[in-house]
């Protein structure tokens, strides 16, 4: 019974078996594969297989089209790359032949076979057997149509720094409505702690500012600072999104934002986040003074009167009475059809690369304290100095690729760090005088206008030795060194050995994903790379998409990048977010679960299986119903139900068995393997 | 049974990461031997039990299951019903006389193609030492199965 199918078939169906160049072609024998197609499967409906050397190209596709007319073809399966390349290719040619673009079945001979073999012969078989598997699915194949969905006007995007805030003006002045969840009390991201950015020198809050800005009054915009996005439901066009506020203890409706209680609260705390533990806030704080929104929020675990019961100064002292001790977290709901993310990065944690001495010896700095150290309106008014305060540093150590590039770290490039550290090398020059050494495994200037900055600061002065430093140490051997933190390096261009007493260190150092990005991830139904970075649908034509329909991302969520790249992924976003509004409808895969009522025996077996709620069990006569518009297709209660009443669209059980069939070559006259075995 | 002997394993992956997985072993240029033949599933809660006996029983060697990481699943938390129905079917396969080893579940995401690469390089390695499948007694079908033989639903679309 298992042997052969022997079953005819009325459909006509063409092969094309695609040579890649030489990517398929290389390993795989493909004219042979088309010939044996020809021959061996002619009783399976194969009037016609081709071999050709582009599939994809325009001359390939009309190939399909023109055999689908000439020979009235009415099935077609390609073999070729992956269906997440190329289904869609296909599809639509097939379309505009004429045939329903579910008629047609791409299977992958390059990725699961010419690339991942090397034995020729064995995997022009398994070729074989890949392409008699989609033989064999197609046969079973019907016409669809896809399902067409509303997409919802509105964007949610997450996260407010430079590739966000981008994202969301961009959608906004193009009349659509968007929200902007930030999980800080202000808008800004790291841009904002800066103080110049490379290679122009400009300031960042004076180009940042302005957008913020813009942000805070757009009327399309509706920003939603001190909150976090709980849950995600739904799909592309439709997600229902949870978000938390978080309770900031202040009536928004009445603060001016006059700054009096953040002035007048006895509580200081030391400001790790903005401040990267240089300077102090208060309790009742804005992160900087431009924060957008302006209202402050009561930080609950450090306010004298959320953990003492007394104290009240904000609320005795405010001129509109907008403290409100009693406010409690809010859950809003929004429905949007797009989400972008930008969650931007976390700092590599200095810490960890112990050698470097950073939080042991006072004057190893990381980069983020150098920005606030060199920040105008930073702790230190942009005086750069020693962490008592006063001193001036007359010699500074730049250590590039702080835990980047490093097998005990990150092995990737963190992208910034040589431009930030020329940019520190520069800042220290100008302000200090001090002798500036830069310790670089290699100089990576590539973008705009960035070499010449490389070349500025060389000419400047700042001394550079190539090599990774093995040690900061405050352990002196000789007199000179005394008191000083002395950098020991192989200076790799000189051949030696070298140890350079230095006042100051910084350690340039690396981007990592968020802590959290896998939880972000799992949230939005994306993925991340095993590092952390989310991971794009395609990393050279499609890299804002996600693999997920209708979310995108934007800025360093997806790995580490400048500025202008932030911006240049946050504006791409936006444009993709917009191509889709604009479409009004989105056509989904028609991948579905339905129920045959005359079969459906009532057990319920399948009703708490479903995770979108889609499936209804109808009381009165006693059958389960699957609703199309919430289910997704994963299948789950198909292959569930006992009586066999569930079936899902494109993934149905008979195509599943005719694939495997093909794939197991019943479909070819050869001994049965399992002849006498089975009734 | 002589050691040249090339099992047959039929690996049932989930669209969203472990077909992805594959994806990227193929871009990545990763080699494992040709012994597989992969069937795409949109998640690996698609996969009814029976598709592991009908694998078995219509000639492959061995059956590797893939899907998403336990959380990370498309569709939420549909892998923990393939988690179950891995461990019932082990049993199954136990009590039929079967060795248990001839299906792997293995968890890969769409960043994981050198992990799925190895993992069916372990498994060809793992079922060439059980050799091929022989049941030594029919085996039992299943009320799918018994629909799927329907000699009138065959071979029309
Ligand atoms: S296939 Fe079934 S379980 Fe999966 S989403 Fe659709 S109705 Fe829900
Ligand atoms: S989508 Fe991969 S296991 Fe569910």
């Amino acid at each position: 019974m298992m042997s052969k199918i022997n079953h005819s078939t009325a459909e006509r169906v063409g092969v094309y078996v695609c040579h890649c160049g030489t990517n398929i072609a290389g390993v795989i024998d493909v004219e042979a594969v088309a010939k044996w197609a020809a021959e061996h499967l002619k009783d399976r409906g194969v009037v016609i297989a081709r071999d050709y050397k582009f599939m994809c190209s325009s001359l390939g596709q009309e190939l399909i089209e023109k055999d689908i007319q000439e020979l009235g073809l009415t099935r077609v399966v390609v073999a070729a790359c992956s269906p997440h390349l190329h289904e869609a290719t296909f599809r639509v040619a097939c379309q505009r032949a004429g045939l329903n673009p579910y008629l047609c079945e791409l299977v992958s001979i390059r990725e699961q076979a010419s690339w991942v073999h090397t034995d020729k012969h064995a995997a022009t078989e398994k070729a074989k057997a890949i392409l008699s598997g989609g033989v064999e699915r197609v046969l079973h194949h019907a016409p669809l149509d896809p399902l067409h969905v509303p997409i919802h006007p509105a964007t949610l995007v997450v996260g407010g720094g430079i590739a966000g805030i981008q994202a969301a003006l961009e959608i906004a002045d193009a009349g659509f409505p968007v929200y902007l969840v930030e999980r800080e009390p202000s808008i800004g991201g790291h841009m904002a702690q800066f103080d110049k950015t490379f290679p122009t020198l400009d300031c960042a809050a004076c180009i940042l500012t302005p957008r913020m800005v813009s942000i805070g009054s757009h009327p399309n915009v509706t920003l939603m600072t001190w909150s976090e996005v709980t849950n995600v439901a739904g799909y592309v066009g439709n997600f229902t999104v949870t978000v938390k506020k978080k309770a900031r203890y202040i009536n928004t409706d009445l603060c001016t934002g006059c700054g009096i209680c953040q002035e007048k609260c006895p509580k200081k705390v030391i400001d790790d986040t903005f401040e990267a533990g240089l300077g102090y806030r208060k309790a009742v704080y804005t992160p900087f003074p431009q924060a957008v929104p302006k209202y402050p929020v009561i930080d609950h675990v450090n306010c004298t009167y959320f953990q003492k019961g007394t104290c009240r100064a904000c609320e005795k002292l405010c001129p509109t009475d907008a403290i409100d001790f009693k406010q409690e977290d809010e859950i809003v709901t929004l429905q949007v059809g797009n989400i972008v993310l930008a969650t931007g990065y976390d700092i590599f944690d200095a810490r960890r690369v112990a050698q470097y001495g950073y939080a042991r010896l006072a004057n190893v700095f990381t980069s983020i304290e150098f920005e606030r150290l060199s920040n105008a309106a930073g702790p230190t008014n942009g005086n750069i100095v020693l962490r008592d305060g006063v001193t001036v540093p007359k010699t500074v150590g730049i250590i590039h690729c702080t835990g980047s590039r490093d097998r005990n770290f990150n092995n990737y490039c963190s992208a910034i760090c040589c431009m930030q550290s020329l940019k520190f090398a520069h800042l220290v020059k100008e302000r200090t005088g001090a002798t500036v050494y830069n310790f670089y495994i290699d100089i990576r200037t590539t973008a705009k206008a960035y070499d010449e900055f490389y070349q500025r600061v060389l000419d400047e002065g700042t001394i550079f030795v190539r090599g990774r430093v093995a040690e900061v140490t405050d352990a002196a051997r000789m007199p000179t060194e005394e008191g000083k933190l002395i950098i020991q390096v192989e200076d790799t261009l000189a051949g030696r050995q070298r140890r350079i007493p230095v006042d100051m260190v910084i350690l340039s150092v690396g981007l990592e994903p968020r802590r959290d990005s896998h939880e972000v991830a799992k949230l939005f139904g994306i993925s991340c790379s095993s590092d952390g970075w989310i991971i794009e649908k395609h990393p050279k034509l499609d890299p804002v998409a996600t693999m997920t329909e209708g979310v995108f991302v934007a800025g360093c969520a997806q790995g580490p990048k400048d500025i202008p790249n932030s911006v240049a992924q946050g504006a791409a976003a936006a444009a993709r977010v917009l191509g889709r509004i604009q479409q009004k409808e989105i056509a989904l895969e028609p991948v579905r679960a339905s129920v045959d009522e005359s079969k459906c025996s009532g057990c319920r077996i399948c009703n708490g299986l479903c995770p979108f709620n889609a499936i209804i069990f109808h009381e009165d006569r006693m059958v389960t119903e699957v609703n199309p518009a919430l289910c997704q297709g994963c299948g789950t209660c198909v292959a569930a139900c006992p009586a066999g009443a569930i079936s899902g669209t494109v993934f149905s059980n008979e195509q599943i068995f005719a694939q495997m069939e093909g794939l197991l070559l019943h479909n070819i006259e050869r001994p049965p393997i399992t002849e006498g075995v089975l009734a | 049974m002589n050691n040249t002997f090339e099992p047959v394993i039929i690996g049932f992956t989930c669209n969203w990461c472990s077909y992805r997985a594959a994806d990227l072993a193929g871009t990545a240029r990763v080699k494992y031997p040709p012994n597989i033949r992969l069937i795409r599933l949109m998640c690996s809660g698609r996969l009814d039990p029976t598709f592991v006996l009908k694998a078995l029983a219509s000639g492959a060697d061995g059956v590797l299951i893939t899907g998403c990481h336990p959380g990370e699943c498309h569709y939420l938390e549909q892998n923990y019903k393939t988690l179950r129905r891995y461990l019932m079917l082990r049993r199954v396969l136990t009590q039929m006389g079967i060795e248990p080893e001839r299906i792997k579940l293995v968890w890969a995401s769409a960043a994981e193609g050198v992990k799925l690469a190895q993992e069916i390089t372990d498994m060809v390695e793992q079922i060439r030492a059980l050799g091929p499948f022989k049941p030594r007694f029919p085996m039992p079908l299943t009320p799918a199965e018994v629909a799927d033989v329907q000699p009138a639903e065959r071979g029309t679309a």
